[in-house]
């Protein structure tokens, strides 16, 4: 029975050690704020920090998960206060049907992490995630907004 | 930041009322009351306007979110109606259940089109409108005075002799027992404080923090999980199945068939049903469309480009005449392919079905036809139905059909009181689509000996939508909708030139490919053949593409205003900088008029970097200029993804393409500048979701032919080796 430690909380959760942590997380802990798109790791909207890198949880097996920090979109805002990014998301009315955002948050918290400072060239590189609505213009405008702060 | 509005988890009811009651989503039954429930126990004052005693203001919105922003624009109209204070200000879907049951009070539910806010404006302003009207005269009856002598300002009425005030909250209990207004006046935009203005969205927080609920995330007690496969073959059936295979495995609960054409796992997790599900043993009856292919369609697409039989969108003058008479002729074949929606969040549905009631939690664009089809999939009478709207994860034209929530209601009525939540797989979503249909056109035109365009003939030959999702639409035989762009006049898509001898016509040919409103629909690929055509023309004569437009635009002013608009402000005068090559593309469509104007550069002849676009639009009255400029800059991804990237292919009948790895979509780094201009002329309302998107790829190919003198007529340009820089 895996065990996980997930936004700080440790669960012991009934799965197949081949389910991919994204299933666990929606089905198992509850944790629906991330994003089922594709399931091959292309689209990005399940995206969530493992030891405090963006990964793409449909395809890591939960088992490779275990005893590892895991964090997710719900436990991004700290006592309640809004992520720097999310607070740039919000100042900058970021998404639309907004599916694919908090999968896309998650991958620049991690960006901004490792590169406090982005270059556009950094961003193009590391923030591959799809949106079918095309908010890229507001998530750029965002991405340095968040690090200006 | 002064107008977010902050709201809690309860007046926050779109997103949380999904499931019954509003609150405590996923601990508590869906009463069935739903909605209906919140709504009785608080003070309606009309079916637009809750105000509570806390004074916040919750605004009744029936069309359907999915990321273009109409909650937001159709609430600013009716609070700018209603002169309340925009931050108390929160919006609520009424269920159709209740739209039906209250005679469609709050008129149609229906999605798209770029319609949530222009065929809505009028009922909602005065439903706005009516609410103030009963609010002051329920202040004025309490104060015993005229209620001409009272106005009012952000929420508060005031008695202007006396100086008396009082609150909507105060008087909304009062106000909804009055009889409602026979007639109201609506404001003149220009006077407009709420709406107009570029505000932000009323729906943002809780999709940063992940509590919105989507449809996929729907959760009742008890719930079990599906995961469905539909006969890959367009038109083939179920055969059998072996269920022993999958039955003794984790988590599954039952396999079933769906109708004649499906096959489901239900089981505890979603994950466990995909899995038992890819392991069913499945035998299809694949039927007689297992011998189409891309390549035969495209054959029979062909022929339709010379036949003589064909219906007319549009005619002037003699155009076989003209183009034998012509000095010069110039002639071109374009073709576009079939694509998929590729909406983020897959097709999903909840339902609940007992003997006596059905209720579902779905994502949809039309509430109305999702509700007509729970009640025909459960076989109960309309008043024991309901569907509970909830937030979209994209739409662009998928979630106007009801495919997968007949399929969930079929599922359901297997588990009867257990409810079941339907969800598509990507490739489940990416293989049973409504596609955006196939078309080639066929194009001449005829110059006289001084240059002068004096015939054109546009010949579209492809696939009807309408004759497939709404034949009652068709006119004899022939389908309106295909001329969308191209129509000789009228609000909605006219065409923006005047060429002396002029036909448009549509041999139709309907493949065995389920079509669907795609955002953009029909203009997606008439935009490109008559923008990239007009380029041709104008290249063909040594003309200057926006010059030679422009004498043929002297009759259609809003359609050159919008493209001297992007032309002035691109530099279209001035020569370019260094390596820099710019493209034109104008279209009129969902009745507002739209131009863009590229800049991209190439390198190696084969990789495009389309650096700044400049795109216009007059959708005559702007709603809300701030969510306008985000669905402009949206358009270009949505239609230079498809340029680039998208196709749908055949092979044995079905779909080729089964995931996003090949059926891709631009991402941050391909994103060019968009500078938007929003020009409303005034005096009428368009659209503004979809018609930008049919600008995008014209302009980018007309500048791809400056730069290389290679005209692209086929697409997705991946197929050419053509790329992304």
């Amino acid at each position: 029975m895996p065990r996980l430690v997930v936004n700080g909380k440790t669960h012991d959760v009934d799965a197949d050690p081949n389910t991919p942590l994204l299933w666990v997380l929606r089905e198992q802990i509850g944790l629906t704020g991330t994003k089922y798109g594709c399931g091959i790791a292309q689209c990005g909207a399940c995206t969530v920090h493992v030891d405090g890198t963006a990964v793409r949880s449909c395809s890591l097996p939960v088992s490779e998960a275990e005893g590892k920090q895991i964090t997710t979109i719900e436990g991004l805002a700290q006592n309640g206060v809004l992520h720097p990014v999310q607070k740039a998301w919000l100042e900058h009315d970021v998404p639309q049907c907004g599916y694919c955002q908090t999968g896309m948050i998650m991958a620049v918290a991690a960006l901004l992490t490792e590169k406090p400072k982005p270059t556009d060239a950094d961003i193009d590189s590391t923030i591959t995630n799809i949106c079918r609505c095309g908010t890229f213009q507001q998530v750029r405008a965002a991405i340095h907004a968040a690090t200006d702060a | 930041m002064n107008q977010i509005v902050r709201m809690s988890r309860r007046s926050f009811v779109i997103g949380s009322a999904a499931v019954g009651g509003g609150l405590a989503l996923g601990l508590e039954l869906p009463s069935g009351l739903g909605e209906a429930a919140a709504a009785a126990s608080e003070p309606e004052v009309n079916a637009w306007v809750v105000i509570r005693p806390d004074e916040t203001v919750v605004i009744r919105v029936a069309k359907s979110e999915m990321g273009q922003g109409t909650i937001t624009g159709l609430a600013q109209l009716v609070a700018e109606e209603l002169d309340c204070d925009w931050s108390k200000v929160a919006v609520e879907y009424p269920t159709p259940g209740q739209n039906l049951a209250r005679k469609q009070a709050w008129g149609t539910m229906f999605t798209a089109g770029s319609r949530g806010i222009r065929e809505s404006q009028e009922l909602v302003r005065k439903g706005g409108a009516a609410a103030r009207q009963m609010l002051i005269q329920a202040a004025a009856n309490a104060w015993n005075v005229p209620p001409s002598e009272c106005g009012v300002a952000s929420g508060v009425i005031e008695h202007k002799p006396s100086g008396r005030t009082t609150t909507f909250g105060k008087v909304a209990d009062a106000a909804g027992k009055l009889q409602p207004p026979k007639d109201v006046s609506l404001k003149d935009p220009k006077d407009w404080k709420i709406a107009g203005k570029p505000l932000k969205r009323l729906d943002t927080v809780d999709k940063l923090t992940g509590k919105l609920v989507y449809g996929i995330d729907v959760k009742l007690p008890g719930m079990l999980n599906a995961a469905i496969k539909e006969c890959p073959v367009f038109g083939g059936k179920l055969k059998s199945f072996d269920d022993e295979k999958v039955t003794g495995m984790k988590g599954v609960r039952k396999v079933v068939g769906v109708g004649e054409t499906g096959v489901a796992v239900v089981a505890h997790t979603w994950w466990q049903a995909k899995t038992a599900l890819d392991a069913l043993p499945v035998e299809w009856d694949q039927g007689e469309n297992s011998k189409i292919s891309s390549v035969s369609i495209a054959e029979w697409l062909k022929a339709g480009l010379d036949v003589e039989q064909a219906f007319v969108g549009n005619q002037n003058g003699d155009v076989k005449a003209a183009l034998a008479s012509a000095a010069r002729k110039v002639e071109a074949i374009y073709s576009y392919p079939y694509q998929n929606h590729a909406t983020m969040e897959p097709m999903n549905t909840t339902a609940l079905y007992t003997a006596d009631r059905c209720e579902v939690w779905c994502p949809t664009q039309n509430g109305d036809t999702a509700l007509a089809a729970v009640i025909e999939a459960s076989g109960l009478p309309a008043a024991n139905c309901d569907v509970h709207k909830v937030p979209l994860g994209g739409g662009f034209g998928r979630r106007t059909f009801t495919d997968y929530i007949r399929q969930a209601v079929a599922i359901a009525k297997e588990t009867p009181g257990t409810p079941v939540k339907l969800l598509w797989s990507r490739e489940e979503d990416m293989t049973h689509g409504h596609y955006h249909p196939v078309t080639q056109a066929k194009l001449i035109g005829g110059f006289d000996g001084n240059g002068t365009l004096i015939a054109l003939h546009m010949r579209i030959s492809g696939q009807s939508i309408l004759a497939s999702v709404r034949p009652e639409g068709l006119q004899n035989g022939r389908d309106p909708v295909a001329f969308q762009g191209l129509n000789p006049s009228g609000p909605e898509s006219a065409i923006g030139y005047t060429i002396p001898n002029l036909l448009i016509d549509h041999s139709m040919r309907n493949p065995p490919v389920p079509p669907g409103f795609w955002r953009g629909v029909n203009i997606n690929h008439n935009a490109i053949y008559l923008e990239c055509f007009m380029d041709e023309l104008a290249h063909s004569v040594g003309q200057d593409p926006l010059e030679f437009r422009r004498k043929l635009m002297t009759q259609h002013p809003k359609h050159l205003a919008v493209l001297d608009a992007v032309a002035e402000k691109i530099g279209w005068e001035k020569s370019p900088p260094e390596g820099i090559h710019r493209g034109l593309a104008q279209m009129m469509a969902f009745g507002s008029y739209v131009a863009a104007a590229a800049e991209i550069s190439v390198s190696n002849g084969n990789k495009i970097k389309v650096h700044r676009i400049v795109a216009a639009t007059d959708c005559g009255t702007a709603v809300n200029p701030a969510q306008i400029d985000r669905q402009i800059a949206g358009s270009f991804v949505y239609g230079l993804s498809a340029l680039f990237y998208q196709e749908c292919t055949l092979n044995g009948g079905r779909i080729e393409q089964e995931h996003f790895d090949s059926y891709d979509s631009m991402r941050i780094a391909q994103m060019p500048n968009i500078e938007s201009i929003v020009m409303p002329s005034g005096g009428f309302w368009g659209g503004v979701g979809e018609p930008t998107i049919c600008v995008a790829a014209p302009a980018v190919l007309n500048a791809f032919f400056n730069a290389t003198g290679q005209r692209l007529r086929s697409f997705p340009l991946k197929n050419q080796n053509i790329q992304f820089a």
